[in-house]
């Protein structure tokens, strides 16, 4: 099983944007390389939720702004690694919606639970699950582990 | 015209980011893609051969969904389709969520 490998600024970032959204979902795109089966993430990009009718728990990132990262991707050699979302006032697991909703195989979708009091919350678990699997019948989320490693 | 795969599919295309095809429409892009790599099929299509809902084609900047001819418009030797799929979810299920 391969490890998301991320610098303490990547994975502090990816909290503090679940922070800053809060009571709302964050998500972004992660970007970086395939080291061996390691998913080692270079850079973020904040995803605006584009579901504003239901923000708090519902995250949808524009077609446009995964092509936009796609040629950002190209343009400096990193691929889409896979994407974060937070979850507010609910734990650090992937729900039947994020399954059901996710067709990245073979990338990470991290989600970071975010605790507070409806007004500001903080950012506490942050887990990684991999998409394992080739198609929509025999896909999997499955947890693997978060190395923080300085660059 | 060249075809940009995302990650996920790229297992189906010997690892190619861009495949170029012959066609002068975007189902005749699609339809060369699918017959270059057949395992394509079942990723992009439904069993009946309708576009997959969480599978996005752009043409340039846009969603061909959109467009007026949609799968059928035309497309020149320099356009570029992008092939994305979709990126959603939620903290709760629709039926019977832990907060409500
Ligand atoms: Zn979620």
């Amino acid at each position: 099983m391969g490890r998301l490998v991320v610098s303490p600024e990547v994975h502090a970032a990816i909290r503090q944007h679940g922070e800053q959204t809060y009571p709302n979902e964050c998500c972004g795109i992660m970007l970086g390389k395939n080291i061996g089966e390691d998913l080692e993430v270079w850079m973020l990009i904040k995803a605006g939720n584009t579901r504003t009718d239901s923000a708090h728990n519902r995250y949808h990132i524009a077609p446009q702004e995964l092509i936009g990262a796609q040629r950002e991707g190209r343009k400096s050699g990193l691929d889409i690694l896979g994407f974060y979302h937070s979850h507010p006032d609910h734990p650090a697991m992937w729900s039947k919606t994020d399954f059901a909703e996710a067709h990245w195989f073979g990338c990470a979708y991290v989600i970071t639970a975010t605790d507070g009091d409806k007004i500001t919350g903080r950012a506490t678990i942050t887990k990684s699950f991999l998409l394992t699997g080739t198609s929509e019948d025999d896909k999997a989320f499955v947890e693997q582990e978060i190395s923080i490693e300085p660059d | 015209m060249k075809i940009h795969i995302p990650t996920p599919l790229r297992a189906f295309t010997d690892k190619q980011e861009t495949v170029s095809v012959e066609g002068a429409t975007v189902n005749e892009g699609l339809a060369a893609l699918v017959a270059t790599y057949p395992a394509m099929q079942a990723n992009l299509y439904t069993p009946e051969g309708k576009l997959r809902s969480f599978v996005n084609v752009y043409l340039n900047e846009d969603d061909v969904r959109y467009l007026p001819g949609k799968e059928d418009s035309p497309v020149k030797a320099d356009d570029e389709l992008t092939i994305i799929p979709s990126i959603a979810g939620g903290a709760c299920c629709l039926a019977g969520c832990c907060c409500r």
